[in-house]
């Protein structure tokens, strides 16, 4: 299989007060279809902008974006994307919610059609019985599942996912991390993680591409070649504690603790 | 409903009125200086053709001048949320503007438009009051999370649609809020233009002529069917803000 996401050479700076603030600097990763690469880096080293930039909602200074071979120069519809705030909106019900990105997609598709798909989503993330509750009715983690099912139901072929589990506490973060197992299982799409959590990197992630400090370049990156969906207890096997220890050495020098 | 919650309220009004009667019987105060509530119910039936008549007209105008600011407010809050050149330059203006003391701006209006009563009237209502709602509309706007727009604008949402799908609805509940400041702002706006440049029209007009004729019973039951107007218009906002924002109020859903 081919990639769908190819970063070629990607570089881009904000404009400051204090003259241009570089974020990226020649950023490459490749990302095959299907896969799911996780990306985990310093605080503050452009990981965001990296999102918005495969969004095409930011156009990089220097670089390339490829998306399905072609280049992105604007927002497309094929993407979804899911972040630490779940931005659900107060006055709509789940399934409402969960409806939004088809309102916009897919105007005309039957209303009926749509709902089932929704309903569908819900379902395989445990949350059928809440379709008509608001947002603000669910928990935390709810909530989450609640933005992942939105961020799917128009059928992306890439998943954009900015630190959706940050704010969750362990066991509802573990939780989840299972929830998009089961969802990969069942729904092909092709994702990019961004995360501060090794664990959740190894879990979840195909890839896992380390960025340097800011400006952020590819450091490294670690292939985790385990078919899905992957058991929690992998987690503690030698081999994987031994991949945390690397991922977790890789941070240390992208910090400039330690040196490589 | 639950029967405290009219009970409540109307027990605490009886008490008031209770207190006030008791306090002018216990300082034997004439009702030339002080009326109490047993010498208004006298001057309401007295009065009653004037009070519908005079009500109606301040009503009206009220209704009319907020609904104005509704509109004029909404629209600048819009332009200024929405551009920060548009919301830098404004600011300042619409803040001085707000920092005249309309009483100052009666006499000017009056003089501009001479003659012309209901107009001036809803004017002043409209100015005395557009300026919360422009500001919470503003601000509302102006706050929108960026990973709101960013979930529409990824679909290649335009910024109208975005402005319809999240941006109004999520103002709602800071508009509603603005709102009930805005309904006691127009009532004042009315009330002044009546007071002082008399024209022979609403309650403002009938006050006038109570305080020349020193009618002091006459005077303060103007100033309860006024606050009666105002309780009634602000449950009319609450009511409405039930249905259009009801999402926003915990525990109602």
């Amino acid at each position: 299989m081919g990639n769908l996401i190819e970063i070629r050479g990607v570089s881009h700076a904000y404009r400051t007060k204090s003259g241009p603030l570089p974020v990226l600097k020649n950023l490459n990763i490749d990302i095959p279809e299907g896969s799911f690469c996780a990306v985990v880096g310093p605080s503050g080293c452009g990981k965001s902008t990296l999102t918005r930039l495969i969004a095409g909602l930011m156009i990089p200074d220097a670089g390339e974006v490829w998306l399905h071979g072609e280049r992105v120069t604007s927002p497309r519809k094929t993407v979804g994307m899911a972040f630490q705030n779940p931005v659900l909106l107060e006055w709509r019900t789940i399934l409402d919610n969960v409806l939004l990105p088809l309102e916009i997609v897919a105007p005309t598709m039957p209303r009926s059609q749509k709902e089932a798909r929704a309903r569908e989503l819900l379902a395989m993330v445990g949350l059928d019985g809440f379709e008509t509750r608001r947002p603000s009715e669910l928990s935390g983690g709810m909530r989450q599942r609640a933005s992942l099912c939105r961020a799917l139901v128009h059928r992306p072929d890439v998943l954009i996912l900015d630190e959706p589990f940050g704010a969750l506490d362990a066991f509802t973060r573990e939780d989840l991390w299972q929830t998009m197992h089961q969802l990969r299982a069942r729904e092909p799409f092709t994702a990019l993680l961004i995360t501060h959590d090794l664990r959740e990197s190894v879990y979840l992630g195909d890839q896992v591409v380390v960025l340097s400090g800011r400006p952020a370049t590819t450091q490294s990156v670690m292939t985790i070649d385990l078919p899905g969906p992957r058991p929690l207890d992998m987690l503690y096997q030698p081999e994987q504690v031994a991949r945390l220890a690397q991922l977790r050495h890789e941070i240390q020098i992208a910090q400039g603790r330690e040196v490589a | 409903m639950d029967w405290k919650k009219v009970a409540v309220p109307l027990a605490a009004i009886a008490l008031l009125l209770a207190l006030w009667e008791g306090l002018v019987w216990a300082m034997g105060w004439p009702d030339y200086k002080m009326a109490s509530p047993s010498d208004l119910w006298p001057a309401y039936l007295r009065y009653q053709p004037l009070f519908w008549l005079y009500g109606w007209q301040t009503l009206w105008r009220t209704v009319v001048g907020l609904a104005l600011a509704v509109v004029f407010g909404t629209a600048l809050g819009m332009v200024m949320g929405l551009s920060r050149v548009m919301n830098d330059a404004l600011y300042p203006l619409l803040v001085g503007f707000n920092a005249i003391p309309k009483a100052t701006v009666v006499p000017v209006v009056a003089l501009m438009f001479v003659g012309h009563h209901d107009f001036n009237t809803i004017l002043i209502a409209l100015m005395i009051s557009f300026f919360p709602i422009a500001v919470s509309v503003a601000i509302g706007l102006g706050t929108l999370e960026p990973e709101y727009r960013d979930i529409l604008r990824s679909l290649g949402a335009s910024r109208v649609m975005v402005f319809w799908k999240i941006a109004l609805p999520k103002t709602l509940p800071e508009f509603f809020g603005a709102l009930k400041v805005a309904v006691t702002l127009a009532f004042i706006g009315t009330n002044l233009v009546e007071i002082i440049t008399p024209h022979g029209r609403g309650l403002g007009h009938l006050f006038q002529s109570a305080q020349t004729n020193s009618d002091f019973p006459l005077m303060f039951a103007v100033l309860l069917a006024l606050a009666a107007m105002g309780i009634v218009l602000y449950y009319a906002i609450v009511a409405l803000e039930r249905v259009f924002a009801g999402w926003a109020i915990r525990g109602a859903a």
